[in-house]
């Protein structure tokens, strides 16, 4: 669990790392604007955020955070929620300014006091004394103690007012608000930042030119979602550093809510501590699932019953029955071997992961210049791919291939350089004969240039053939004339070279991008159930009430409910027969004739031959276990009461489960 | 031209005035007379209108300040309810006083309460000879105010007995202030907006200091011949004038021009002007990017404006949730099971009645429809089968707080809500694509 905890660190860190950097450039721009307040413009900050709102409370106290540790001390957040008038949001401004203004010099305690006091009148005028009085403060203060914090912000510093979701507000409050600070921007120097979901149009449907004219807006687009979420990826999936991993169906489904539903990167981070949690929680071994320093310890450590949860798992076992029959014995009964072989796969695996990983990029750079994209154009995709069964078995993978090996030389060179730097970088030891490999490659390349200088026409005629053919319109025919060429004239220095290149990637994926399903030992690292996060994470709230009213057995644990096909038992609750019956009627429903209907249900296990007197008149107890059940129903939302027909009700809820 | 002429004010102080308030002679030498001299009682309320910065404030400001009035200016959008109306007035009010005490916090709730304060004030001033003036700029707001607020004001020199007068200036007329209780009628005034001419000369007024006026005029002279078909407003315009101005001088400090040379100056700024009219006149960037780009002598292409940024990154679903949304608002219901059952009937030839039935249906703007419709649309709309999982009403309400759609009528969300879908056809082709 420690190490959940390390990871939430991390996050936060990248995520942090990311505001500083879109908004370093905006702190910048903010102390230009001070300087130029010879018109009566408030300058203004557009923060275009897209729509993946749940993301954006974060990211506004971080900007908040970065402006009151840098710029100044009197940040205001106002949310729409808060301010449906002017008369909340000036509340709500002034009470935040004042509170801030206390952090910064909380030893007064009178001057607490004033600022309740002044709590009373909220209005510019008395923001704007307590501004001049603050500042006025600070002025005198910062020569007496300068280790204070307010001799990092100069000596007006600017308030700014953070509208976090500018779609929301009403347009008469904002409006009102700008004329008003407009007219006091002398004495009072605003700076307005604007969070805007959609798009920057948003500003001009809300205001009307008389007040646009009123602010001096620049726009700053923030880092699109997308590429926050592959750089997420990258930092957190792709390093050898984690040893827990994701299994490829949990990806998809976390990369499939993301696409699909709310772009959410919190969302994303929240799914994957989900994860971690719960592989830490349903396996038993994940004990082992740690850095690799740790893992003879804790290996040492494993108790009998752990021992024989190793013997237990399925790609153990298919390990064993690779090994010989007697080493087959002593893993099976000897413990202390067990452990000894566990560590060693163990670290097999972290060796595997770090190859893994940089082979993953090399091949990421390969295929992600070729046109068409056949293994996708971002490293997830790549990601999912080689995880899920063996890559090189792929039809994409097999035309991707064939596409490199059409890739002109320039291209090659600067890829196979990539490459060498990828590797380089990398941490993984058996890197060094490859790395020297393709330095090889490299030279030959330098040196074919010379060659080709002298045997020009033969080559360029051939490459610039190449060079045109590369779209995919024409993919089928140059294979054939490639297939034609091989049999016919002797291939270039160039193309053989060429052809030597890409099988040696090819080599390589193979020998390093091995599924991890194969390998020994992967569950106690990779996390694969699916299903179980779908559940967490996807909640159907609709299906599960419509399973829960029509197979009550399915949350009951009841035997006797569980009925067979379309029947209505009459042992289920009340309120599954009603809203089973209700499902075959119409828009509004005669509360006559189903109350009927539940009669004949509910008294059909009852002796059949019940007498005339309780047939026509229906018993009390039945009518009120009726009204029960509907008032259930209204209450669940499924119906309510109509004022088209008298003794109708109106079902709310169609089909669609 | 009259001059202006009063024989309670020195003349000095008048031509003073004369020369801060261009073209506004009349009005003011008007307004003097109604004020009378300073002990005289005036008329109790005066109603000033006029279209957008046609210099209302601006001459009521300087009329008082410059003649030494006791006046109260008190913004209605500023202090926007009444109590802190009230109560700002009060304490400008009391600081006209002066020395004499120490403001103390007022606290004034009713209007009763305002008159009896009023009287206190006033009484312990030593002007008590002079008329005060209250100028409520805006006043457009008092109507929103409780329905007392505006008839008091108007007879406040009735209600207090005191020799006060109340100014209201306002952009709209005063049919439309008219309470329907009985109330007393002001003295209204129109202030007409400022002809070409006029603009010309207050603009040319302040000219910076080194250049020469006549430089000057012969710029605002070209600047409004290019802006003056789209824009009269004043203020505006000044904004303008002082952004471009800085361009327009530069052959003149490289020496490429002198400064009657107004031909060669006329062909450098007017393309420049020009572009200066799509972009900073629209507010598409703003004026220190602007100047800035100007500094650079970059290309404006660089700058993407505001409305540049149309693009929006949605969801997979969120996409489709809002094309259904479209569909459901714009497409009447009994079209529904042609368009989206698969066994529709006869489709050719009602070809043409549903373009001719989209088109009125984009006139009148889009209908609400109930979340159940939206879903079915969503269902038929997307190829693969979805599930009807939180997520998917969770973006519903997502794309409601980023007013892509709004919610109609009753707020009870299990009553089946009805959702209007607000966004155009040119949003919704941009993301069908």
């Amino acid at each position: 669990q420690q190490i959940q905890e390390d990871l939430n660190k991390q996050l936060l860190d990248n995520l942090l790392s990311f505001l500083s950097r879109s908004h370093s450039e905006f702190q910048e721009k903010t102390t230009g604007w001070t300087c130029r307040m010879k018109f009566r413009e408030i300058p203004t900050a557009a923060l275009v955020l897209g729509v993946n709102v749940t993301d954006h409370d974060l990211t506004f106290r971080g900007l908040s955070d970065v402006l009151q540790d840098n710029i100044t001390p009197y940040v205001a957040l106002l949310e729409a929620k808060d301010c449906p008038g002017i008369k909340n949001l000036m509340q709500k401004l002034m009470g935040q300014l004042m509170n801030c203004d206390i952090d910064v010099d909380s030893l007064e305690d009178e001057d607490y006091v004033q600022v309740s006091q002044n709590r009373i009148r909220c209005s510019m005028s008395s923001l704007i004394s307590w501004y001049e009085s603050v500042t006025k403060k600070t002025d005198s203060e910062t020569p007496s103690k300068k280790r204070n914090s307010s001799s990092r912000h100069w000596q007006s510093p600017p308030v700014v007012v953070i509208f976090k979701d500018m779609e929301s507000f009403t347009t008469k409050v904002l409006q009102d608000f700008i004329v008003i600070s407009s007219q006091h921007i002398h004495e009072l120097p605003l700076v307005l930042i604007f969070g805007i979901a959609t798009s920057p149009m948003i500003i001009h449907r809300l205001l009307p030119h008389s007040v646009s004219s009123l602010l001096c807006i620049e726009l700053f687009q923030s880092l699109s979602c997308k590429e926050h979420l592959s750089t997420i990826i990258d930092k957190l999936i792709l390093t050898s550093q984690f040893p827990f991993k994701l299994g490829q169906k949990v990806l998809q489904v976390l990369i499939n809510i993301f696409l699909y539903h709310d772009f959410s990167v919190q969302n994303f981070i929240k799914g994957f501590q989900l994860c971690i949690v719960e592989h830490f929680y349903s396996q038993p071994l994940s004990v082992l699932c740690c850095q690799l320093v740790d893992i003879k310890k804790r290996v040492c450590s494993l108790s009998h019953d752990q021992c024989e949860n190793i013997r237990r798992l399925p790609s153990f076992r298919r390990y064993v029955e690779k090994q010989e029959s007697g080493k087959q014995i002593e893993l099976l009964t000897n413990d202390s071997f067990l452990k000894e072989e566990t560590e060693k796969l163990l670290e097999d695996l972290h060796v595997y992961h770090e190859n893994y990983v940089s082979i993953l990029r090399c091949l990421h750079v390969f295929t992600s210049s070729l046109p068409k994209y056949p293994l996708g154009k971002q490293i997830r995709e790549l990601h999912c791919a080689c995880l899920e069964n063996r890559v090189w078995e792929t039809e994409e993978y097999e035309s991707s291939l064939q596409l490199a090996r059409m890739l002109n030389k320039t291209d090659l060179v600067t890829m196979l350089q990539q490459c060498v730097e990828i590797l380089m970088s990398s941490s993984g030891k058996g890197f060094d004969k490859t790395v020297e490999k393709l330095k090889e490659f490299l030279t030959l390349f330098q040196n074919l240039e010379a060659e080709a200088s002298q045997e020009r026409d033969v080559s360029v005629s051939s490459q610039k053939e190449f060079q045109k053919k590369t779209d995919l319109y024409h993919l089928q025919k140059t294979l054939l004339e490639l297939k034609e060429s091989r049999k016919s004239k002797k291939l270039t220095k160039f193309e053989m070279l060429r052809f030597e290149v890409v099988d040696y990637i090819d080599s390589l994926v193979r020998k390093y991008l091995v599924p991890a399903d194969e390998r020994t030992l992967q569950e106690i690292m990779y996390f694969n159930a699916a299903t179980v996060l779908r559940g967490h994470l996807n909640a159907a709230p609709r299906t599960a009430l419509h399973t829960a009213l029509n197979n009550p057995h399915w949350y009951l644990k009841n035997q006797a409910l569980k009925c067979d096909g379309g029947g209505i038992s009459n042992k289920a609750p009340d309120i599954c027969i009603v809203y089973k019956l209700h499902l075959e009627c119409g828009r509004l429903i005669n509360l006559v004739d189903w109350l009927e209907a539940f009669s004949t249900v509910v008294m059909a296990a009852e002796e059949p031959n019940a007498d005339a007197a309780s047939s026509d008149q229906v018993d009390d107890i039945i009518h009120a276990r009726f009204i029960r059940a509907v008032s259930e129903l209204e209450l669940l939302g499924f119906i309510k009461p109509s004022k088209q027909k008298t003794d109708h009700v109106a079902r709310l809820t169609w089909g669609g489960c | 031209m009259p001059n202006l002429e009063h024989p309670a004010y020195p003349a000095a102080d008048l031509l003073h005035l004369e020369s801060l308030v261009p073209c506004r002679e009349s009005q003011v030498s008007m307004l003097l007379s109604i004020f009378g001299e300073r002990q005289q009682f005036s008329f109790p309320s005066i109603f000033i209108y006029g279209h957008t910065s046609s210099g209302k404030t601006y001459v009521m400001q300087t009329l008082l300040t410059t003649l030494q009035l006791p006046h109260v200016f008190v913004n209605c959008v500023e202090y926007f309810t009444s109590r802190l109306l009230l109560e700002e007035i009060l304490i400008q009010v009391q600081s006209c006083s002066s020395d004499t005490e120490q403001t103390s916090p007022v606290h004034c709730d009713t209007l009763n309460d305002f008159v009896r304060l009023f009287k206190q004030a006033l009484a312990s001033r030593e002007l008590q000879d002079q008329t005060l003036y209250i100028v409520l700029d805006r006043a457009e707001q008092l109507r929103e105010m409780e329905a007392n607020i505006l008839p008091a004001f108007l007879r406040l020199q009735e209600l207090t007995d005191r020799n006060v007068t109340v100014v209201l200036l306002s952009e709209i007329v005063w049919e439309l202030f008219r309470p329907n209780v009985g109330c007393f009628e002001p003295f209204t005034m129109y202030f007409p907006d400022y002809s070409i001419g006029h603009l010309q000369k207050i603009l040319s007024q302040n000219h910076p200091p080194e250049y020469s006026a006549d430089f000057y005029a012969a710029y605002i002279n070209i600047l409004l011949g290019v802006f003056y078909m789209v824009c009269r407003d004043l203020k505006e315009l000044r904004h303008l004038a002082a952004l471009n101005f800085a361009k327009y001088c530069e052959p003149v400090v490289r020496g490429e021009a002198n400064e009657r040379d107004t031909r060669k100056l006329w062909k450098n700024i007017e393309p420049h002007l020009k572009k200066a009219m799509q972009t900073v006149y629209l507010r598409e960037i703003s004026s220190s990017q602007w100047e800035r780009l100007q500094h650079d002598g970059g290309e404006p292409g660089q700058l993407k404006g505001l409305s540049a940024h149309t693009h929006v990154e949605l969801p997979y679903y969120s996409k489709f949730l809002l094309i259904a949304a479209y569909l459901a608002s714009y497409n009447p219901v009994r079209t529904d099971k042609r368009f989206f059952l698969k066994h529709h009937g006869k489709i050719r030839k009602t070809n043409f009645m549903k373009k001719h039935e989209k088109t009125s249906n984009h006139l009148l703007g889009p209908k609400p429809f109930p979340l159940d419709r939206l879903l079915a649309i969503l269902y038929s709309i997307v190829d693969n089968r979805v599930a009807p999982t939180a997520n998917i009403f969770s973006q519903i309400t997502s794309l409601v707080t980023l007013q892509l759609l709004s919610m109609v009528g009753q707020n009870d969300q299990l009553d089946g809500p009805r959702y209007k879908c607000t966004v155009s056809l040119d949003f919704i082709r941009a993301i069908a694509r």
